[in-house]
């Protein structure tokens, strides 16, 4: 019995943010193990941001991601907002919208063309893919300069933006500035259009879910836009609750062989967010011509193919780009670039769409406007058991595959997923058992 | 026949770099994917070896120069930059994290135990060191690039520098030159907004005092900066409260020697 078990281990991740391994057991029977074990090392951000005033909160968790530091920003200024009893809104809204649609653009481009892409060709990675493909890597740098561009402007810099503050913005951009980019980005916008057209004809592996395998969709939900910085906590199983709840349906678990939690919801276990979750459950919300697009392309809501998410990214990016050049052909700079911010005892809660998914911030903070205690909830957090989930559910199929292939296989399953992994340590070391997962 | 160290390897047609992360955040090995216009050109003159987050290919060292991003945090981590260290012709190591020990270098300030408690429900499965470290408290760094995230101008520039074997062209003044280069108002003397403009490292382009707000330091100190005179200043002069003065010290380079003594100074001085 001993003897037949096989094991598949990548030791090391490549191609996927932070630190992360990957082990396998299986035999003749089935699967019996299937550990994603993130070893990067903690950085206690809950706890460091005990005693720090609620000011700094979006400059120090952006710090969490240097994919993301928007996502991070926005949650912890809505849930501050939350606290303080105030809203944004009209152009001070739009331009956080505007921000993170910049940021969307970078993230997913990010993944699209230096990590995943090259999985569907057969390459090591982009570099290697722009001798044969020089085209499409170029174009593709090119669109996600663009979201770079719309970043550096409202947020001051590509990577931990500057210019975000609880209340609004330090400084609003000019409608002038923001009128500079148009051009930058309708050109970017056909470049997307094309980048669309192609993801839609790679190779996607045979792999659908299924009947009891269909995994539950979790993202946000906004009555008149596809969600970004807004909504309510929704689900494909009829979850329907706001941030303030989050805590009550949703439950964090720590396991011996993660530095990131486990988040599950206490009713039905593992569920899914991100990209895929935000089109199955939000696909009308896209602009027409998105929709247009997919559909032409015979590719709708629902999306149960997790290799298909390139595409899936690829349409957001679009949509993104479609979104940016509305805010700003409707921008009228705003008066003050943030409402007034005072200081009381209370807590505040938030969920926004991060590009990879639902990120959740709680703040308590006390009467000076001290932060007494903080939780955040990373989308990989909550993907972490749904990827193996998936692993488990994918690799009897591909049992016939020699052990390279398969191995290769399950990288690749990981990679759909984009997971941020630095995002999703809150942050030590782990130590399991030593050595007993390295015995095969 | 020993080798001279100064000379990149010639046999091989492109010198060979390696991209190493520890404890961080991602951003400063992605400043060089955001190098959307170099990158391929960049891809041209030197063999991209080791780079996990962008490769699954890796070719084994030795390495003629390697960037490491990040502190170390682990017992782990301690042991394996020696490796690197061991395996690199040049060593450069790239913000914050990796120069200051980064904004997880605050448990150096705190009970580390607290820390896991806080945010761990076992922390009997955590294996962390008391302190977040500079790689240059472990190893030989031979070059050290500052800021939260670093700037990807300047990054290709001591790339370019070291493949040259000149020395990199990384202005050491403060930002207050920046800021003066950009035209600017000055956000303390016009508005009395706090500002550490004066004692941090350029880089960013002052960034923060050209959309309002004053610069938190996140470049870390320039060179000889006189960081107790800045402190003095916000005290008398702008009524900032000494734990507030403290915290600007302590976020993301808080064990870069300038900005440690000092708040270290006034945490002993606050508590007598």
């Amino acid at each position: 019995m001993a003897a037949q078990r096989k094991t598949i281990k990548v030791d090391y991740l490549a191609r996927v943010e932070g630190e992360g391994a990957l082990h396998i057991d299986y035999d003749d029977s089935g699967i019996q193990e299937v550990k994603l074990k993130i070893f990067e090392p903690p950085r206690f951000f809950e706890a460091l941001l005990a005693g720090r005033s609620y000011l700094e909160a979006p400059d120090i968790t952006a710090r969490i991601c240097g994919i993301c530091p928007v996502a991070y920003q926005m949650s912890a200024v809505h849930a501050m907002e939350d606290a303080l009893g105030i809203k944004p809104t009209g152009a001070l809204r739009e331009l956080r919208r505007l921000l993170y649609c910049g940021e969307w653009i970078e993230s997913h481009m990010l993944h699209i063309s230096m990590l995943h892409a090259s999985d569907f060709l057969g390459y090591p990675n982009a570099v290697a893919m722009a001798k044969d493909h020089p085209k499409v890597v170029k174009n593709a740098l090119e669109i996600k300069k663009a979201g770079n561009a719309l970043v550096r402007l409202i947020g001051g810099r590509e990577v931990h933006p500057i210019n975000v503050r609880v209340g609004g913005f330090y400084k609003a951009p000019s409608t002038n500035a923001l009128l500079s980019l148009q051009q930058q980005l309708e050109a970017a916008r056909s470049l997307a259009e094309q980048l669309v057209c192609w993801s839609a004809t790679l190779p996607f592996p045979d792999y659908e879910w299924r009947g009891e395998d269909l995994y539950e969709f979790v993202a946000l939900k906004h009555p008149e836009e596809y969600p970004m910085n807004e909504g309510r906590i929704t689900s494909s199983r009829g979850l329907d609750i706001s941030s303030q709840e989050y805590e009550n349906h949703f439950v964090e678990e720590h396991v011996a062989y993660s530095t990131a939690l486990h988040c599950t919801l206490k009713a039905r276990g593992s569920y899914l967010v991100g990209p895929i979750a935000r089109f199955n459950l939000n696909y009308e919300k896209l602009s027409p011509r998105v929709r247009q697009l997919a559909e032409t392309l015979n590719f709708k809501a629902p999306c149960i193919n997790p290799f298909q998410s390139i595409l899936v990214r690829s349409l957001e990016v679009l949509y993104a780009f479609d979104e940016a050049l509305r805010i700003i052909g409707d921008y009228v700079m705003p008066e003050e670039p943030h409402l007034h911010t005072k200081p009381r005892a209370a807590s505040g809660y938030a969920a926004t769409e991060a590009p990879r998914g639902l990120l959740y911030h709680r703040y308590d903070i006390d009467k000076t406007g001290k932060i007494s205690a903080a939780k955040i909830v990373a989308p990989t957090s909550q993907n972490q058991k749904t990827i193996e989930d998936d692993l488990r559910l994918m690799l009897p199929r591909f049992m016939h595959f020699p052990e390279d292939k398969l191995r290769g296989l399950c990288e690749r399953a990981i990679r759909n997923y984009d997971p941020c992994i630095s995002c999703s340590t809150h942050f030590l070391q782990l130590h399991f058992n030593d050595g007993n997962a390295e015995k095969t | 026949m020993v080798s001279d160290q100064r000379s990149l390897a010639s046999d091989r047609a492109l010198p060979k770099l390696a991209v190493w992360k520890f404890t961080s955040c991602d951003g400063c090995q992605l400043s060089l994917l955001d190098c959307e216009d170099e990158l391929l050109l960049l891809a041209g003159q030197l063999d991209i070896a080791y780079f996990l987050e962008a490769s699954s290919q890796v070719k084994e060292g030795p390495y003629d120069i390697s960037l490491v991003e990040g502190s170390i945090t682990t017992p782990a981590d301690a042991q394996r930059i020696l490796d690197v260290r061991r395996q690199s012709q040049v060593l450069i190591s790239i913000g914050a994290c990796a120069t200051a020990g980064g904004i997880q270098a605050l448990r150096n300030f705190a009970d580390i135990q607290a820390f896991t408690r806080a945010v761990y429900a076992h922390p009997e499965y955590i294996a962390t060191l008391k302190e977040s470290t500079p790689i240059s408290a472990h190893v030989t760094v031979d070059f050290e690039l500052q800021g939260c995230p670093i700037n990807k101008h300047q990054l290709i520039e001591v790339i370019s520098a070291f493949l040259h074997q000149r020395p990199p062209q990384v202005a050491n003044h403060s930002v207050c030159i920046e800021c003066k280069l950009r035209g600017n108002v000055c956000v303390w003397v016009a508005h009395g907004t706090p500002c550490m403009g004066p004692v941090t490292h350029a880089g960013c382009g002052a960034i923060c005092p050209s959309y309002n707000r004053g610069c938190y330091a996140c470049y870390g100190p320039k060179e000889n900066s006189n960081t107790g005179s800045l402190c003095h200043w916000w005290a008398e002069n702008l009524h900032v409260e000494n734990t507030l003065i403290i915290e600007n010290l302590r976020n993301f380079n808080p064990l870069a020697p300038a900005f440690k003594q000092e708040s270290e100074g006034r945490a002993d001085g606050d508590s007598d």
